[in-house]
C-alpha cells in the first residue's frame, strides 16, 4: 500500500476580527449598573473578549462582532437592555452564490483545517439552486457496498489525469503512448478569474500545490510571478497557453508535465506542436461553457487527440453569456452521459470549474460526470477575502491580500484543502465508497431534487408548478 | 415474505421466561396541565410596544390591557418593563382595547421586534419557536390573536409546502373525546407484548453527555404521564432513569457506550441505531469538552477525549447479520420490542422490509433534517434524504410487498408540531419521534451551539453543571407535557375536522393532502 496522503496543518489565527453573523446592541443608556451584570455570565465569554480587543485595536478598521446568538443576556438583563441584532455586515458578504455561509466557513476552516461541526439539525432551506438540488447517498445496512470492512483511513483520493486509450494500438513497435499525472486529491488550482487577480496570490497558491502534491494552473504570462525556485515547483505547474499566445520556450515545456490550451480550431496543431517538443506531456483544453460549451465539449471528448477537457462556468458555475444560464453540474452531467453512451468516457478526463465553493461541491460535481474539479475563489477567502470583487490591483483591498506573509498565506490555503479533504472523505466514507475514482459518474450514490419530487410526490399531487 | 429470515415461535420456546426485569418501584407522573411560564426575564415577543417621553403615566394603557401587558405597580410612578410576549400584537387593533390608540398622548408606538431576523431559521421560524414556547408555558394553542404561523416552517419544501385538505364539513361528525390517538407498536404478533402508546409520537434518543441529565429526566417524566417513551441515545443508562425504565427505549448503537446486558434486560423497547438522519454514515460525536467526568465514566470512556461512534456495525454487513444482532437482544430480554433506527438513503424502502423480515417490530427512519448534538455541516446538508420521501417510498413498498400491517413504521427528522405529524401519518408512517421540539419547549433557540465547549448556554445539551442548574426537571417535565397535550389537542381538532375517530384512519391518506407546488389533479385512489 502506498504511503497515507496527509496534508500537514497548523493553527493559523486570523488576522482580522472575524465577521460575525449576528452582535449585540446595547443601550447603555438607564443601565442599572448590576454588580452581577449578565455581560459576566456570558458561556462564551465574548464581552470580556470584546473589551480586550478593543483595548488593543490600532486602527478603528473593523467591529468586533463574534456573539453566538444564544439569546442568554439579551434575556437576562435586568432592565432588558441589550438586543441581539443582524450584523449587516455579514449579510452584505458575498454575492448570491457565494453566500455568508460560505464565505464564513470558508474562512473557519482556513484558520483551523478542521471540519465544521455544529449541534442541532439543518438549519437551512429544503434544496435550492445548484448543488443543492441533490443529496449525496449513503450506505445502509441491505447494501453492503462499503468497501469491505476497513476504515476510512484506507479511502483513496487519487485521481488520474490524462487520456487512457480503450485498445492499444502498435505502431512498428511503438505501443501509441498517452502519459498520465497521478494526484493525490481531485483538485486542481485553477486560474484565478477576471478581476481577481492579485499577483502575490500565484505564487502563494504555487506553493500551496507543492506543499498539498495537487496541480496549479498558471498563466505561462505570468511566469515572473512564480519567483525563481521555478524547478522544485515545476512539476506541480500546468501551464496555461491563451488562444494564440505564443508557446513556452522547448526548455520549459520539456520539463513541466502538464499543460492547458485555450479552445480554438487551431488546437490539433497546436497539440501535435506541443507533443513533438515533449512526448510526455499531458495537453488539457480548456473550454468556456457558453453557449455552445456542451456542444463543443462532446466535440472534443471524441476527438483521438484530446486528452483532458477543462469545462469551466463562471464563478457562480453559470453558463456564460446566455439569459437563462444551465448550472455546470448539468452541462458536466450532460456531456459525460453523452460520453458514456458513446463508449468512450473512461478514456478521456473531464475537469470541471466554476462554481466549486464548498467541499461537497467537490463530491457532487464528481458524481455528476467530472474526473476532478479546479477551484479558485475558495483558496482567496482562505486568506480573508471578504469577496468585495474590487481586487484591482490590491491597494483597497480590506482583507489587504497583497501584503500576506507567505507562511500564514499558504498555511491557510493548506488549512482549507486539508479540511476540504477530509471531508470529501467524510462523504465517502458515508457513501462507502473507497477511491474517488469511482465515484466519478456515480449517480446511484446520490439523489436529485427533481427525480425524488417526481417519483414521490409526482404520482400523489400531480405535475409540479414552477 | 413467507421466507421470512424469522422464526418467533421456535426461538420462543427456548428463552426463559424472566429476562426482563425492572428492579426499581416505577414513578408516576400525573397528566396534569399547569403552567410552566418563561424562565427568563425577559421573554422573546414578536412585537414591541414603545413608551415614548409623551407619556404622563396615566395608566390608561394598563387599565384596558386584558392581557395585562403594562405594568404600573401601586406606588411606583414609573410603569415596569412591559410583559411583552403577552401581547397579541397588531390584531388588537380590531379590538376595543388596543392601547396605541387608546392611549391620550399618543405616546405608545408598536414595532416588529427586530430580534426576530436573527431568532431561528429556515425550519425553526420565529413563529414557530415562539408558538412552541406558549404551548409549554399554557398547554394549549396560542390563540390565533397572536398570529403565529405555526403549521409551516419557511423552508420551501416538504411538509412546509404540504397542507391538509381539510373538508368543509367533516364526512361523520365526531366528538373531540371520542378521538383515539393511540399508537400500537407490535404488530408482527410474535407474542411478545402489546405496547399501546396514547399518543403518536416518542421522544427520540438523546444521549447523556449530549444533554443533561434534566433534560432526559424531563422527557422521561413527560412520557410517563403521556404513556408514550422517551429514549436514552446512546450514552448509557443512567441510573436517575431507572424509576422510568418502563417508558424508557435503550439504545444499541455503533459506540456501544453504557450497553449492558443488564439495561438492555430494564426496558421494554431496545432500539438499533444503525445511522442518524443528521449525519447518515458517519457515527456519533461527542466533542472533547463535553465529556465531564459523570459522561466518561456513564461510557466508561477518558475524561475530555472527544468521543466518535464508529460507522456502520461493523458486525452488520447484510440483513442476515441484522437478523443475528437482533436474536441476540431478543434472547437477553424476550418481552422487548425491537427498533430499528435507519437514516434514508435511495434504497431505505429495502431496508425498511429487510429490517421487518430480520425481525425488527418497529422501524425507524430518520430523515435527514433530524436533530443531532454534534455533526459535521457537511453530513447535515448534504447526506441523504429528507424523510417527507422516505416516508412516502417505505410505505409504498412495504404495501407492495405485503407486510405493511405487520411493521410500525415510524418517522423522524425535521417534526416540528402536530400538523407535521398529522402530514407524516397522512403520507404513510404509524407514528414518529420527535426531540428538537421537546428542547425548544426547554428554552431551547436553536442557535446550533449544542457541541461547543461547555455545551448549551441555555443550560439544555450541556453537561455542566452549573449550565445545567438553569432548568429544574419539576419545570422542564411540566414544559414537555404542556407541548404535548397541546399536540395533542391539535391532533384531536385536525381528526375531527377530517371526520375521523382514530389517527390510525389517517395513515397513507395521502389523497387528504395537498402540495402548494404542485396541481393536485390527481384522481385519489382510496
Amino acid at each position: 500500500m502506498p504511503d497515507k496522503y496527509h496534508i500537514k496543518t497548523k493553527s493559523m489565527p486570523a488576522r482580522r476580527p472575524k465577521i460575525g453573523k449576528v452582535g449585540i446592541v446595547d443601550w447603555r443608556e438607564d443601565c442599572a449598573g448590576c454588580r452581577n451584570c449578565v455581560k459576566k455570565a456570558c458561556v462564551f465569554d465574548r464581552y470580556r473578549q470584546e473589551a480586550e480587543y478593543i483595548r488593543s485595536l490600532n486602527d478603528m478598521d473593523s467591529i468586533f462582532f463574534q456573539c453566538m446568538g444564544c439569546f442568554s443576556c439579551v434575556q437576562q438583563c435586568t432592565k432588558g437592555l441589550l438586543a441581539l441584532s443582524e450584523n449587516p455586515v455579514y449579510s452584505r458578504l458575498g454575492n448570491r452564490y457565494w453566500t455568508p455561509d460560505i464565505i464564513e466557513t470558508t474562512w473557519n476552516q482556513a484558520e483551523t483545517a478542521k471540519i465544521p461541526v455544529s449541534g442541532a439539525g439543518y438549519r437551512g432551506r429544503f434544496t435550492g439552486p445548484g448543488f443543492d438540488s441533490m443529496w449525496t447517498d449513503m450506505s445502509e445496512i441491505v447494501r453492503p457496498t462499503r468497501d469491505g470492512i476497513h476504515g476510512r483511513e484506507y479511502i483513496s483520493t487519487a485521481v488520474d489525469i490524462g487520456r487512457k486509450p480503450a485498445v492499444l494500438h502498435f505502431n512498428s513497435l511503438n505501443v501509441n503512448h498517452f502519459p498520465l499525472i497521478t494526484i493525490p486529491m481531485p483538485l486542481v488550482i485553477d486560474l484565478m478569474p477576471q478581476g481577481y487577480k492579485l499577483p502575490n496570490v500565484v505564487g502563494l497558491c504555487k506553493s500551496l500545490a507543492a506543499q498539498t502534491g495537487i496541480l496549479m494552473i498558471v498563466d505561462y504570462r505570468d511566469l515572473e510571478l512564480l519567483g525563481n525556485d521555478l524547478d522544485t515547483s515545476l512539476p506541480n505547474l500546468i501551464f496555461y497557453i491563451d488562444k494564440g499566445a505564443h508557446l513556452p520556450p522547448h526548455s520549459l515545456l520539456k520539463r513541466v508535465r502538464m499543460v492547458e490550451i485555450g479552445d480554438d480550431n487551431q488546437i490539433d496543431k497546436r497539440i501535435s506542436d506541443i507533443k513533438a517538443i515533449n512526448p510526455d506531456i499531458v495537453v488539457a483544453i480548456r473550454v468556456d461553457m457558453g453557449s455552445e460549451g456542451v456542444v463543443r465539449a462532446k466535440e472534443l471528448g471524441q476527438k483521438e487527440n484530446a486528452e483532458v477537457i477543462h469545462l469551466v462556468a463562471d464563478i457562480n458555475g453559470d453558463q456564460i453569456g446566455v439569459n437563462q444560464p444551465r448550472f455546470i453540474k448539468d452541462m458536466v452531467r450532460e456531456v459525460h452521459n453523452f460520453l458514456v453512451s458513446k463508449g468512450i468516457r473512461n478514456e478521456i478526463t473531464i475537469i470541471a470549474g466554476g462554481g466549486i465553493a464548498l467541499p461537497e461541491h467537490m463530491a457532487k460535481q464528481i458524481i455528476c460526470g467530472a474526473d476532478l474539479v479546479g477551484i479558485n475563489l475558495p483558496l482567496l477567502i482562505a486568506l480573508e477575502c471578504v469577496f468585495c470583487q474590487e481586487c484591482n490591483d490590491g491597494v483597497n483591498c480590506p482583507a489587504d491580500v497583497r501584503n500576506v506573509k507567505e507562511s500564514y498565506g499558504v498555511g491557510r490555503m493548506v488549512n482549507l484543502i486539508a479540511a476540504w479533504h477530509d471531508q470529501l472523505i467524510e462523504m465517502m466514507g458515508a457513501m462507502g465508497i473507497r477511491e474517488v475514482r469511482r465515484l466519478r459518474g456515480e449517480v446511484g450514490r446520490a439523489l436529485f431534487f427533481e427525480e425524488l419530487e417526481e417519483a414521490t410526490f409526482g404520482k400523489l399531487f400531480g405535475t409540479r408548478k414552477n | 415474505m413467507v421466507n421470512s429470515l424469522v422464526r418467533e415461535k421456535i426461538n420462543n420456546s427456548d428463552l426463559p421466561e424472566n429476562t426482563r426485569k425492572t428492579q426499581v418501584e416505577q414513578a408516576r407522573v400525573a397528566r396534569e396541565i399547569k403552567p410552566a411560564p418563561p424562565r427568563y426575564r425577559n421573554e422573546l415577543a414578536k412585537y414591541i410596544i414603545n413608551r415614548s417621553n409623551a407619556c404622563i403615566h396615566c395608566g390608561k394603557c394598563a387599565e384596558v390591557c386584558p392581557q395585562g401587558v403594562h405594568i404600573l405597580k401601586p406606588g411606583y410612578k414609573l410603569f415596569a418593563a412591559p410583559r411583552l410576549n403577552v401581547c397579541i400584537g397588531p390584531s388588537c387593533q380590531n379590538t376595543d382595547h388596543y392601547c396605541v390608540d387608546l392611549c391620550p398622548q399618543k405616546a405608545l408606538r408598536m414595532v416588529e421586534n427586530p430580534m426576530m431576523k436573527v431568532l431561528g431559521d429556515y425550519r425553526w421560524t420565529p413563529d414557530l419557536i415562539l408558538s412552541t414556547w406558549k404551548m409549554s408555558e399554557t398547554g394549549s394553542a396560542p390563540p390565533v390573536e397572536f398570529g403565529y404561523e405555526r403549521e409551516f416552517g419557511n423552508s420551501g419544501g416538504g411538509f412546509d409546502r404540504i397542507k391538509i385538505k381539510f373538508p368543509e364539513k367533516p364526512p361523520i361528525e365526531v366528538k373531540p373525546e371520542e378521538v383515539d390517538t393511540t399508537l400500537e407498536l407490535n404488530r408482527r404478533n410474535d407474542g411478545r407484548p402489546q405496547i399501546k402508546l396514547d399518543v403518536p409520537w416518542y421522544g427520540g434518543g438523546m444521549s447523556f453527555g449530549s444533554v443533561s441529565n434534566v433534560t432526559q429526566l424531563s422527557k422521561a417524566r413527560a412520557a410517563v404521564a403521556f404513556n408514550t417513551f422517551t429514549c436514552t441515545g446512546e450514552g448509557g443508562y443512567m441510573e436517575r432513569l431507572r424509576p422510568y425504565d418502563d417508558h424508557t427505549i435503550t439504545q444499541v448503537a455503533t459506540g456501544l457506550f453504557g450497553v449492558r446486558e443488564e439495561t438492555i434486560q430494564r426496558v421494554r423497547i431496545v432500539e438499533f441505531k444503525y445511522a442518524q438522519g443528521a449525519k447518515p454514515g458517519l457515527g456519533g460525536h461527542l466533542l472533547a469538552d463535553k465529556v465531564t467526568p459523570s459522561v466518561a465514566r456513564m461510557r466508561e470512556t477518558v475524561l475530555g477525549i472527544s468521543l466518535f461512534s464508529p460507522f456502520p456495525f461493523h458486525s452488520v454487513y447484510s440483513i442476515e447479520d441484522h437478523q443475528k444482532h437482533m436474536d441476540w437482544i431478543k434472547h437477553i430480554n424476550r418481552h422487548a420490542l425491537i427498533s430499528a433506527k435507519v437514516s434514508t438513503p435511495t434504497d431505505v424502502d429495502m431496508v425498511a422490509v429487510g429490517s421487518h423480515s430480520a425481525g425488527a417490530h418497529i422501524v425507524h427512519i430518520d430523515g435527514g433534517y433530524g436533530g443531532t448534538g454534534a455533526a459535521p455541516d457537511i453530513a447535515k446538508k448534504n447526506i441523504a434524504m429528507p424523510v417527507e420521501y422516505g416516508i412516502v417510498k417505505v410505505h409504498d413498498f412495504l404495501t407492495r410487498e405485503g407486510v405493511r400491517d405487520k411493521v410500525t413504521l415510524i418517522a423522524s427528522g425535521g417534526l416540528r408540531n402536530a400538523y407535521d405529524i398529522a402530514k407524516a401519518i397522512a403520507l404513510g408512517a404509524d407514528g414518529v419521534v420527535v426531540g428538537t421540539a421537546e428542547l425548544v419547549a426547554l428554552g431551547c433557540i436553536r442557535c446550533a451551539r449544542c457541541e461547543s465547549g461547555r455545551g448549551c448556554p441555555r443550560g439544555i445539551a450541556t453537561t455542566d453543571t452549573k449550565l445545567q442548574e438553569q432548568i429544574t426537571v419539576e419545570w422542564g417535565s411540566q414544559r414537555i407535557i404542556n407541548l404535548y397535550n397541546a399536540w395533542r389537542n391539535d391532533l384531536v381538532d385536525i381528526l375531527v375536522k377530517l371526520g375521523m375517530r382514530s389517527i390510525s384512519e389517517l395513515r397513507g391518506r395521502t389523497d387528504l393532502l395537498m402540495h402548494m407546488d404542485y396541481t393536485n389533479d390527481v384522481e385519489p385512489t382510496k
